[in-house]
């Protein structure tokens, strides 16, 4: 009695310590890990009893096809969910950190958490271009761009419905200062006139975005003149000039945040000590890669965690399936099993031949999943409501490291669902086994 | 019902089996109750009490771009409108600027009286109204923060400074409102009138109006002419329903619903396939037995609604307990980590509808082995065949 419990606890703690080494271990190890199960099955007789064992099971897989579709489905739920939702999480993530850069800072009041709480008046705007740290251009004028961000209710292409989007009031040199953003068509802006340049993602989620057409913001018309791409946020917004976007929205003198473009990645200690020790001025700096990642964050933790625990529900309940239809299998079998240890096979042998099986179901379940989620939600292209209340669009990124993320969770799985039937299989009495119908 | 017993014994006939799949039955339901959870807070937005006769006034420009105040009494002037209140959005921090209030709104007198779901005590009302700096908070949000009434709250400013320069805001909680889920009792009231009077910018502009109206029906006509008010102004206005306005703001967070519905869509999908498994197992290790049973006079009716009785049982008893547990979990989420989560309580709504959803598994996934079961031949059955 004592024995069987304490042989229970070894397995619990075999099971707890499997999976978690499974979800931990980098692929590297994983790797080298089969490749040393590859030279024990061909190198050892114990390896080559097991294998031949494992190909004779797997022979009779058409047999109960039902079974094993249950293994292969219900993990290939778990991991199409799981790494559809981190891809939708890792697209998101990408586009902001695409957004911001080492050598760009971002000038905010201080205290403020993002440019939509922020503002800075006239007077500031020309302090913070004055500092050492900002670069210049070949006529020797600082490469700032005092910014306001408003959002606009447009209609979107496929529903009709309004959507928002964000307009980006920027600086006559924000070309230089944002040197990310490449026009692809039409001219830029012209400063001191109501005219626009839409980033690629808004002209594809909003009508009227297109080069030539005019948007109609607080029943005056604004006339798109060029379209530009960028590779983060930026695509999914309006530029226009700051002076006419301020006014326009009843802003006033001042703007909402300063962009500058710094002498190097190295001048941000150096930038934001000249703000602090300036007594004219109340703002803080930083650069736009750490802001933009910021703005991000507490979104993506939010799907990564929605992902973790819808994709664990999941996994207990194909965990279940795949146990379910294991011990069927080895019921199938009880007489072929009892067999094989009668003429001498190891409880061993059985264990791993069934754990094998298991396995193998659970990787095929696992990379059709990927597959799936692959081929559904590869780029597919998504808005969401970003940190200033108006769209960002942004597409899901199905990676190699989140498939085999996804995989990694399959093969823990099938570790499980396999394992207790495999047991199961072993100690059966053999004598019992034989006599079985 | 007399054969209640006799369902039951065959579920109990292989329990390993019939525990997984239970298992399995109630993970799904425990998601699909959870997932409805969220998806209530979408599908129920603006569905409350006052919300037919209610509409939303916000910027043709967009949300959040000011109107001016004056616009209030043109628009209470409006045929078919009873009342009308402009808010406006405030937004500010407690104690560190992590502490986000993402909710905080100066509102006019009546604000209490277009929203009748916000239960407030007349006498906090009364306060209210006679308190310069006075606040009224949500239940949930006063306990997150351990407020009571008579307290000063100092709230840093997101955007708008006081006359001076600074950003930190006094007020005095004057009254606690209640409301039928923690997820609506976030919001922080200040006075618009205190706003219009200290603010260093941004006075005498609100962001939205909200308007009761008399007759539903007549909805879409009183909309129209409140933006008539504005129009080839230089603050054109957009007014709808309280729910179309709600289903706007939301469906532009990425469309939760597709993603919602693929997430049950994969997981109903595994379950049919589960336990069509284990029923197809459970008849056919059962040949023998049910022969019997027909031998002894069962007609084929009978064994037919045995079997898909026991699928039956086996997906209710497992979609109830996995609701039963959705329930408590979001009860427990919201009264223990944080009452900001968009879940509602699992409700009627939801129960019926895993209701259908758990009798309609049953009998899909038991039809075929009943089938097989009716068809058998007692003479090939009995020999083994």
């Amino acid at each position: 009695m004592l024995k069987r419990m304490l042989s229970g606890l070894g397995v619990a703690v075999a099971v707890i310590g499997a999976v978690a080494l499974t979800l931990v271990l980098p692929w590297m190890i994983i790797g080298a890990l089969v490749m040393l199960l590859g030279l024990w099955l061909a190198l050892t007789r114990m390896g080559r009893l097991s294998g031949s064992v494992t190909a004779s099971g797997m022979a009779t897989l058409p047999q109960r096809w039902g079974g094993a579709s249950v293994v292969i489905v219900g993990i290939a739920g778990v991991v199409g969910v799981l790494v559809a939702l981190l891809a939708m999480a890792s697209g998101y993530q990408a586009t902001f950190q695409a957004t911001g850069s080492a050598d760009r800072a971002i000038v905010l009041r201080s205290g403020a958490i993002s440019e939509s709480s922020s503002n800075l008046d006239q007077a500031s705007v020309m302090l913070i271009g004055q500092k050492p740290q900002v670069a210049h251009d070949a006529s020797g004028a600082p490469l700032i761009s005092p910014e306001v961000v408003v959002a606009a209710s447009l209609s979107k292409k496929g529903s009709g419905r309004d959507g928002s989007v964000t307009i980006r009031g920027v600086g006559a040199r924000v070309w230089a200062v944002r040197s990310g953003v490449k026009l692809i068509a039409g001219r830029r802006f012209t400063p001191g006139m109501r005219e626009l340049d839409a980033g690629r993602g808004a002209v594809r989620e909003f009508r009227h975005t297109s080069i030539g057409s005019s948007v109609t913001i607080n029943g005056q018309p604004w006339k798109v003149v060029g379209e530009f791409a960028h590779a983060g946020a930026h695509d999914s917004e309006l530029w226009g000039d700051v002076n006419m976007v301020a006014t326009a929205f009843h802003r006033g003198a001042s703007v909402q945040s300063v962009t500058v473009r710094l002498t190097g990645a190295q001048a941000i200690g150096a930038f934001k000590a000249a703000l602090a020790s300036d007594p004219r001025l109340k703002v803080q700096a930083q650069t736009t890669r750490a802001y933009y990642a910021k703005q991000s964050k507490s979104m993506t933790r939010v799907i990564r965690v929605l992902a973790t625990v819808v994709g664990a529900i999941m996994a207990i309940g194909a965990m279940a399936g795949a146990l379910n239809s294991m011990y069927a299998a080895v019921a199938a079998r009880t007489r072929e099993v009892a067999t094989l240890r009668a003429i001498g096979f190891r409880g061993g042998v059985v264990v791993f031949s069934i754990l094998a099986e298991t396995l193998l179901l659970a990787l095929g379940g696992g990379i059709v999943g990927a597959v799936v989620a692959w081929v559904l939600f590869h780029h597919f292209t998504a808005s969401t409501m970003g940190p200033n209340f108006s769209a960002v669009v942004f597409q899901f990124r199905v990676t190699p490291t989140l498939i085999g993320k996804g995989l990694k969770w399959a093969l823990a799985i099938g570790f499980v669902g396999g394992l207790f039937p495999a047991l199961r299989a072993a100690r059966m009495p053999v004598t019992d086994g034989l006599r079985e119908l | 019902m007399k054969y209640l017993h006799l369902v039951w014994a065959a579920l109990r006939r292989r329990k390993v089996r019939t525990g997984l799949t239970l298992l399995s039955i109630v993970v799904a339901f425990l998601l699909f109750g959870l997932l409805e959870s969220v998806n209530s807070v979408f599908g129920e937005a603006g569905h409350t009490v006052g919300s037919a006769h209610r509409l939303i006034t916000i910027s043709r420009t967009g949300l959040f771009t000011p109107m001016p105040i004056s616009l209030e009494a043109q628009i209470r002037a409006v045929p078919g409108v009873e009342a009308v209140t402009g808010y406006t959005f405030f937004g500010g921090s407690y104690q560190n600027p992590k502490q986000v209030i993402g909710s905080m709104f100066a509102v006019g007198r009546n604000f209490f009286s277009l929203y009748p779901e916000l239960k407030v005590a007349p006498a906090a009302l009364r306060q209210f109204d006679a308190t310069q700096t006075g606040a009224i908070v949500g239940a949930a949000l006063a306990q997150r923060y351990h407020w009571k009434v008579g307290e000063q709250i100092p709230i840093k400013a997101m955007i708008y400074p006081r006359k001076g320069g600074s950003y930190t805001w006094t007020f005095d909680l004057v009254g606690i409102y209640h409301a039928r889920s923690p997820f609506e009792e976030q919001d922080f009231l200040l006075r618009l009138r205190y706003f219009n009077e200290a603010a260093a910018f941004g006075n005498n502009r609100v962001g939205l109006f909200v308007e009761k109206i008399g007759n539903p029906q007549g909805a879409s006509g009183v909309a129209a002419a409140i933006d008539a008010l504005s129009n080839n102004s230089g603050h054109e206005t957009k007014t709808q329903s309280d729910s179309a306005f709600a289903v706007d703001f939301l469906s532009q967070f990425v469309d939760i619903g597709l993603i919602m519905h693929a997430i049950m869509g994969a997981v109903f999908f595994t379950l049919m396939l589960l336990t069509g498994n284990t029923m197809a197992q459970a008849v056919r290790e059962r040949t023998g037995e049910l022969a019997v049973l027909k031998t002894l006079g069962f007609t084929n009716g009978t064994v037919l609604s045995l079997v898909l009785a026991e699928s039956v049982l086996l997906v209710v008893l497992g979609g109830a307990l996995g609701l039963g547990a959705a329930a408590l979990a979001v009860h427990l989420l919201q009264h223990q980590i944080g009452a900001a989560l968009p879940m509602m309580p699992v409700g009627g709504a939801i129960w019926l509808r895993g209701g259908t959803l758990m009798l309609l598994i049953g009998l899909l996934v038991g039809a075929l082995p009943a089938r097989r079961g009716m068809r058998l031949r007692i003479v090939d059955a009995l020999a083994g065949r």
